[in-house]
């Protein structure tokens, strides 16, 4: 093999943890932002006796109406409507895709 | 995408520190990098697990001093008689079951440059990256009447949940019907801003039913109440009205054991029980591993990583930082803290880049009396131009009024508290 050739080959292998590294970076941001709900949810968004409720296998689309729901004022809480305003409309998304991904 | 073989190289050689680290820990034990933990609190714990949850093959080994966790959020119920000290105890075998090594002693010395950590018992442990959370101390010596040991077993702190919280409820107990229980509060900042004003509500409503002619005083060295004011006043003023006097700007002088007095600057205060709650600062092992850099209390960090600014490779979190704008010192914040500081010692170590964008949420509640609870929550977000946390505009605020649903939720959020950290 020239130098050249191995040079090339280590390029590629580079460029391949390069993509591996962007993509766990992705999946890492969707779970960084879900942790910061573990602290009351549970773990993952299983929770000890669900209270709160657990929010792990829930489907997206039902967690992201009750986060909205509760940034909105559309339902009513004692905490979430205040917690739900510290995130945008693109953490939602990654939050509740995360959880929805969780086994019950 | 199109990189040249020179900016390539150039990369490559910019990486190479950190590749050096992650080839060269995948030595003796095998595993991805080796992170030691000081303090099982409510941060050392929760960031062992998650570093170990999040990268199996890192080695995580934690050095606690104490044999079982015991929560200080809950415990001024155990001042109030609702609950046992062992409701909020808490064993450290889910962290060993999740393969993180428990070394029962205590840190002594830090070495920086050689990456070790001594202990009290003589061993030395070697790291690649250290996280600190050492919690408080307390300045005992800005008190002179309190600096020596047989005082401090008199007149109580019970601000680190154990043997004196029991202590404290002795003491209550043995108090004849007609005493004066005083609690002196220190000048913000302090371990959980609302923790002395719940406190004062577990002990009115223990007197209330045990000794209704008992008396409260608080000498608050804080103009106001400085968490959850008008909550707080509520409850004095509707279920204990009569039964407490509040003193702002009390700043404690000096204590006399002898006659229990705690002496303020213009007023001495007789109590039968005296609880004193001492200024604090980081724990002792962060003074000698020089992590404190702000008014020789607290420790600052770099909020994406929680990694000290004063010293590399020494992760700091909990109550000893120097907190961000608006940021309690409570058991959420170092639970959250801890959850960052993990994802920021995995990229570092795996020679990843670290999340720019971190987030941090808090919820703290407090119980009024045995079944009713307020709350405050916020929501902190970094900034880049500020280079640390700020709270979110318009997010967080606190309860309309207490309610036995919060109270559900309270401990709702003490069991998966206990289970985030240490399961």
């Amino acid at each position: 093999m020239s130098v050249r050739h191995s040079a090339r080959a280590a390029f590629a292998i580079f460029l391949g943890i390069l993509s591996a590294d962007s993509l766990a970076q992705d999946a890492n941001a969707a779970r960084n932002l879900a942790a910061t709900c573990f602290t009351c949810h549970g773990t993952n968004g299983v929770s000890v006796n669900n209270v709160p409720p657990s929010l792990a296998g829930l489907s997206k689309d039902y967690l992201l109406m009750q986060l909205r729901d509760f940034r909105d004022g559309k339902r009513a809480a004692t905490v979430m409507h205040q917690q739900a305003k510290g995130y945008t409309d693109a953490q939602f998304e990654l939050i509740a895709g995360y959880f929805a991904a969780q086994k019950r | 995408m199109t990189i040249s073989r020179r900016e390539f190289m150039k990369w490559v050689s910019a990486t190479a520190g950190v590749t050096a680290v992650a080839g060269c820990a995948t030595t003796a034990d095998g595993s991805a990098g080796r992170v030691v933990v000081i303090g099982a609190g409510y941060g050392g714990a929760t960031a062992a697990k998650y570093v170990k949850m999040w990268a199996p093959d890192i080695a995580v080994t934690v050095v606690e001093r104490g044999a079982e966790f015991i929560s200080c959020p809950i415990s001024n119920l155990v001042l109030g008689g609702s609950v046992q000290l062992k409701d909020l105890t808490v064993s450290y075998d889910g962290l060993k079951k999740r393969g993180i090594t428990l070394v029962r002693d205590e840190a002594v010395a830090v070495d920086a440059v050689k990456r070790e950590v001594r202990l009290a018992g003589g061993a030395v442990i070697a790291y690649d990256r250290l996280i600190v959370s050492p919690g408080i101390e307390f300045m005992y010596n800005t008190i002179p009447g309190l600096n020596n040991a047989d005082v401090q077993g008199r007149v109580l702190h019970a601000w680190k949940a154990g043997p004196q919280t029991v202590a404290l409820r002795r003491q209550l107990e043995a108090m004849p019907d007609g005493g004066v229980y005083a609690l002196h509060i220190p000048m913000a900042p302090y371990r959980c801003p609302p923790g002395p004003y719940e406190r004062i509500c577990q002990i009115a409503h223990y007197f209330k039913t045990a000794k209704p002619k008992s008396k409260i005083l608080v000498l608050d060295s804080n103009p106001d109440i400085t968490s959850k004011a008008g909550l707080f006043r509520a409850a004095w003023n509707g279920a204990y009205k009569g039964m407490i006097d509040y003193h702002p700007n009390s700043e404690l002088v000096d204590v006399d054991v002898k006659t229990m007095t705690a002496k303020l600057q213009f007023d001495n205060v007789k109590a039968d029980v005296l609880n004193v709650v001492p200024p604090q600062k980081a724990g002792a092992i962060a003074e000698q591993a020089g992590l404190i850099t702000a008014n020789n209390r607290w420790c600052g960090i770099d909020w994406t990583t929680c990694e000290s600014t004063a010293v590399k490779g020494v992760h700091v979190l909990g109550d000893s930082l120097l907190a961000a704008p608006l940021m309690p010192k409570s058991a959420s914040m170092a639970n959250q803290h801890a959850k960052v500081c993990a994802a920021a010692v995995i990229s570092l170590i795996k020679g990843q880049p670290v999340n720019q964008e971190p987030m941090l949420m808090n919820t703290c509640y407090s119980f009024v009396d045995d079944k009713n609870v307020i709350h405050v929550a916020s929501v902190h977000q970094y900034s880049a131009a500020e280079k640390t946390m700020i709270p979110v505009k318009g997010a967080g605020g606190v309860s309309d009024k207490a309610s036995e649903l919060e109270g559900l939720y309270a401990w709702g959020w003490a069991r998966n508290i206990w289970a985030d950290t240490l399961t």
